[in-house]
């Protein structure tokens, strides 16, 4: 059983905020099925669309690559988008370099990444300016 | 409360009703959509003006019980029709959201 999982691939599309949120919504579905209990679907579904949202927004678009156990979900999303120079400016609540025409979409809090750390239990994320970033997070059910 | 006791005191037009008995048992108030998913409890109505495709994500993710519009805002036509697709309860109100919330917080 415990090394039982199932693997799913995303593509996120960039700048497109038709389709933003798809990933997040079939892994959602997906633990749904499996009888995960809801508190831990929202902190997955949750954490992932902060994720792919950044993607979308910020990097032009990545892969979302996930892992789903009988107790816990490995999540990478990869991007090869501009970069995050300051990790630690950039964890900050409220920091944001949103566009003003994604504001008024509703994104821009500077919120997504603490929220990301917030409901995964374990959330690490590397960056380096003109290559990329990549977010890791896990996180355990009951 | 009910949602549907909900559309009543408000005297709200009802855009999506899926559920109707759900039970609405807190608040949330607010247009970004990163504080929404931080801080709005499950069950919540959550009050924004914010009307675009995206708050149906949102709604879903967070669980809030009922979207309410306010400040006469309607949905926009992809908003409308993943609302309807996704089963969620989306209504609007012609007051702002102080006006909205100070009718109902007593009732939550
Ligand atoms: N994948 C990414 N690639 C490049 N920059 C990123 C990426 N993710 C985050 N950032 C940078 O980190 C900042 C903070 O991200 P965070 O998700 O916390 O806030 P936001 O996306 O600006 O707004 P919100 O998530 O509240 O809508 C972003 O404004 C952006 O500058
Ligand atoms: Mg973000």
């Amino acid at each position: 059983m415990a090394n039982q999982f199932i693997h799913q691939e995303y593509l996120v599309a960039g700048n497109n905020f038709n389709s933003a949120g798809s990933a997040s919504e079939a892994v959602k579905s997906t633990l749904k099925k499996m009888g995960v209990a809801s508190s831990d679907i929202r902190r997955v579904a949750i954490a992932m669309y902060e994720g792919e949202i950044n993607m979308v927004i910020h990097a032009g678009g990545g892969i979302a690559l996930v892992d789903i156990y009988y107790d816990k979900i490995n999540i990478l999303l990869n991007d090869k988008g501009k970069g995050i120079a300051d990790l630690e400016k950039a964890m900050q609540p409220g920091y944001s370099t949103a566009p003003e025409e994604v504001q008024r979409l509703g994104f821009g809090a500077g919120m997504g990444l603490p929220n990301m750390k917030k409901y995964a239990d374990v959330f690490d994320i590397q960056s380096e300016v003109g290559v990329g970033t990549t977010v890791k997070m896990t996180i355990y059910f009951g | 409360m009910t949602v549907k006791e909900l559309v009543q005191v408000l005297d709200a037009k009802v855009y999506n009703l899926d559920d109707e008995m759900r039970e609405v048992t807190s608040g949330y108030a607010g247009d970004f959509l990163s504080a929404v998913m931080g801080k709005a409890p499950t069950d919540s109505a959550w009050f924004t003006i914010m009307n675009n495709v995206n708050v149906c994500a949102v709604a879903t993710l967070a669980e809030v019980a009922v979207v309410v519009l306010c400040e006469g805002v309607e949905p926009d036509e992809p908003l409308l029709n993943k609302v309807k697709m996704q089963g969620v309860n989306l209504i609007a109100v012609k007051e702002d959201i102080f006006g909205a919330v100070k009718k109902v917080c007593h009732l939550i």
